[in-house]
């Protein structure tokens, strides 16, 4: 497949998820400033728009809700909000549009329609999330269900799965780090799940390890991470390695998976903010050494004569 | 000029033939109705993104839910003169590129073609596979006051708008299934099919199954939705210029795996940016070397470089001569009569009367630099009068033809508004196929001539009517195989006690409420 279309995909995949994630980091915020009056509110803020990568508002002021959803959701020209990511989603999908499936298309193009008519300054906040959650789901079951299983997709996939290990990451580096672990699940669509697994008395910790570490919950870190390693796997068939990895972002992968899955369980929440950072680090790289290895060739080469 | 224009629906003696039986059919549609589909049309392209960029902004491109409809005898018309004409421009672009025969026997001064912009002398002596330059012709047509069609202009460089025949069909499909149903309309998917059957065909010889391409400047390009469609449904790859890479003489694109080579390419960039070894040096949109892999032999070209000197409409005012010149044969389909303004006896005879005239520039394309006479103010022609006087080869004057009319709904009411017809024909060297209708554009604003959707245009679909009004009837019996059911539903047929059970358990809680 065309190296340019190969990354579109990647970034289809990556955008729509960075959509549903940032719109699931956003509701556990708003969810714990309401529940917790006890929360310092304009630092809880300041924490979230920092691991998020927006800038601090300049006004000295408490930093309100309005601002973070202005930075995180409505705000076309913040590099991190989900108008942005769905925007960024719409526009590779054009770039790729002979490639994904008609409906993949016209779910994008009409998600994009909606949002650009004002769709999520419109709706309640809450209303809003549900809207974002649910077109990103519609748009993801579609994708499944209507394009070959082929290259492109596992693009798509790996994409998806990088992209959710990074933003898992950052919503366990803003809530989990603030022991709001219920608020966490809930964000990730798992604490129904995580109650029928391990019954209703449960600790930090348990919570922890479902999210980090369960083999079965698809937005856990170890099930995305593995998703991410079988998608490079299938893109990498013809290279059958006696030992090592010849694949860079397979190796970090691997490596980033182990020191999770197999470290010690009793430290499970020791560090925790440090080895979130470090696994944002390892997807950055990851996705690096993927565009060198297969997008890269796309890059224009420049006519240099007649000058 | 004071005719009035031919109204397509209404004759004298009331509705013509071709429209009968459609009009009876939206005729028993409440207007109300007629009007919801009409907006079912707009948001459904909304959300298909069936749209072209117009000064960088993306639209839809209108679609109106009364249908351009031709009976098959009109259409057969227009399909043989059609035909003839890209025969005719085929023979006269490898003549013009090779011996010039047509200047010897002083058919066309050679003068007019070497002076045309689009004539490129660095591609004489590349040789075309299969001879065909012209893999797909956009000819437009307009009819006159009495109804007669006539050639408007030639597209033989890179035609656009076939992608909308085939999205406005399947928009009205779904917009009017009572009156669609109810004729035989000759169907228009069949043209990537058509189109992709062209370009292998083309495909440099030895290579038996080719890679084929389409080339497009990038999604800022007005016709970016085309291009896509037409990869996506002819099932090949969409590249852009920077995919492609050219190294010793050949052509391939950048894949996820390596290069992979490409033989015939169907691009829809304009000639001066395809090379910018040959053509514009700061051209982005395409690939250093692709004229040598050309040269070559390693790749085809589709459509041929310098086909524009066949579209220059001024070699448009010889073409009569060149289709008796190369056919032998009397051309089908009429022209509208053109004054050469090069020619000092036409000057004289017309630039005093600019303002009766149509004034075109001769290498214009999407209504661009068009004046309309009678709508012009002085100013305004004062200053045609003098960019002509200064590049008199630049421009042809025409009488203005009023185009005809077919009712179109204008803020919920149907009105006469000017329509013209492009049909799109398919050369693959053995025979032109022409797609039957083509594109129905129509000018919104009332009166307006130019219908071009740069200018803010729409487009009808057009129902070519097959011969035979008959659809085939087919009542095959078929043995039916029941569905599957859960045991729950096969239990529950056989006895409903579970459920009256259940139901009154609760009843007996008599008076509490069930939570």
């Amino acid at each position: 497949m065309l190296s340019r279309i190969a990354e579109s995909l990647f970034w289809i995949g990556r955008y729509l998820e960075r959509a549903e994630d940032t719109c699931r980091i956003l509701d556990v915020h708003l969810q714990i400033l309401l529940e917790d009056p006890s929360v310092d509110q304009d630092g809880a803020a300041l924490n979230l728009l920092q691991v998020m990568g927006a800038p601090a508002p300049v006004e000295a002021d408490p930093i309100s809700s309005a601002v973070v959803l202005r930075s995180l959701c409505y705000d076309i020209d913040s590099t991190c909000s989900i108008v942005t990511a769905i925007s960024g989603a719409r526009e590779a999908a054009r770039r790729a549009r002979e490639t994904i499936s008609i409906e993949t298309w016209e779910a994008i193009n009409t998600t994009w329609n909606d949002i650009k008519a004002g769709q999520l300054q419109n709706l309640r906040s809450a209303t809003a999330f549900k809207f974002v959650r649910e077109r990103c789901a519609v748009i993801s079951g579609v994708v499944d269900q209507t394009m070959s299983h082929d290259e492109g997709w596992h693009f798509l996939t790996l994409g998806r799965s990088l992209e959710r290990a990074d933003m898992t990451a950052r919503m366990i580096l803003t809530a989990g780090a603030q022991g709001a672990w219920d608020s966490v699940l809930r964000g990730c669509g798992a604490h129904h799940a995580f109650v029928r697994t391990y019954g209703g008395a449960t600790s930090d910790r348990d919570a922890a390890e479902f999210l980090l570490l369960d083999r079965l919950f698809p937005r856990s870190v170890v099930y995305t991470l593995n998703q991410a390693e079988r998608a490079l796997l299938e893109l990498d068939q013809h290279h059958v390695a006696r030992a090592g990895f010849a694949d860079e972002a397979l190796r970090l992968l691997g490596a980033a998976r182990y020191s999770l899955e197999y470290g010690l369980p009793q430290q499970l929440l020791e560090g925790l903010s440090r080895r979130m950072a470090d696994l944002q680090r390892t997807c950055a790289q990851v996705s690096e050494a993927v565009t060198e290895r297969y997008f890269a060739g796309a890059l224009a080469a420049s006519w240099q004569g007649g000058k | 000029m004071t005719a009035t224009a031919f109204d397509e629906v209404m004759g004298a003696e009331g509705v013509r033939l071709a429209y009968a039986s459609v009009m009876k059919q939206l005729g028993k549609l409440e207007s109300a109705e007629v009007r919801s589909r009409a907006e079912y049309l707009k948001s459904t392209y909304i959300d298909q993104g069936v749209t072209f960029d117009f000064a960088g902004e993306e639209r839809a491109f209108p679609l109106d839910i009364m249908p351009r409809v031709l009976q098959a005898q009109e259409f057969a018309e227009v399909e043989t003169g059609v035909a003839q004409r890209v025969k005719a421009i085929e023979a006269f672009l490898a003549d013009v590129y090779s011996e010039g025969r047509v200047f010897r026997d002083r058919v066309i001064p050679r003068r007019v073609v070497t002076s045309s912009p689009h004539y490129h002398r660095s591609i004489a002596g590349i040789h075309w596979p299969n001879g065909v330059r012209c893999h797909v012709s956009g000819i437009d047509l307009v009819r006159d006051e009495q109804g007669q069609f006539r050639v408007l202009e030639d597209n033989v460089r890179v035609p656009s708008g076939v992608s909308y025949v085939i999205t406005n069909r399947q928009a009205m499909v779904s917009a009017l299934p009572e009156v669609v149903a109810r004729h035989r309309i000759r169907p228009v998917e069949v043209y990537p099919l058509k189109l992709l059957a062209a370009l292998r065909a083309a495909a440099p010889s030895g290579v038996s199954d080719p890679t084929v391409v389409v080339l497009t400047p990038g999604v800022y390009n007005s016709a970016y939705f085309e291009h896509a469609l037409l990869a996506r449904m002819m099932g090949v790859e969409l590249v852009e210029g920077r995919d492609l890479v050219c190294h010793n003489g050949r052509v391939s694109i950048r894949t996820t795996q390596g290069l992979r080579p490409v033989h015939v390419i169907y691009r829809r960039v304009d000639d001066e940016f395809l090379d910018p070894a040959v053509f514009r040096a700061d051209s982005m949109l395409g690939s250093a070397g692709l004229l040598i892999a050309a040269r070559r032999g390693n790749v085809t070209i589709a459509n041929a470089i310098g086909n524009g000197v066949a579209d220059d409409k001024l070699v448009y005012t010889y073409m009569a001569d060149l289709i008796r010149y190369y056919l032998a044969e009397e051309p089908i389909l009429k022209q509208v009569d053109t004054w050469r303004l090069e020619d000092p006896a036409h000057r004289e005879e017309v630039i005093d009367r600019l303002d009766e005239l149509v004034v075109k520039p001769v290498d214009g394309s999407g209504g661009k630099g068009i004046v309309i006479g009678p709508a012009a103010d002085r100013k305004k022609l004062e200053q045609l009068r003098a960019t002509v006087l200064a590049d008199p080869r630049g421009w042809i004057a025409q009488p203005v033809v009023q185009l005809s009319t077919v009712p179109t709904m204008i803020n919920g009411e149907m009105r006469p508004r000017h329509v013209d017809l492009r049909p799109f024909a398919v050369n693959n060297g053995e025979k032109v196929y022409v797609l039957p209708g083509g594109l129905t554009r129509v000018a919104l604003p009332e009166g307006e001539l130019i219908v071009n959707s740069s200018q803010g245009g729409g487009s009808k679909d057009t129902w070519v009517l097959a011969k035979d009004g008959h659809r085939k009837k087919n009542r095959k019996k078929l043995k039916t195989i029941p569905m599957s059911l859960p045991l729950a539903a096969l239990g529950e047929e056989e006895s409903p006690q579970p459920r009256a059970q259940q139901q009154q358990q609760q009843q007996g809680r008599a008076g509490v409420a069930p939570c």
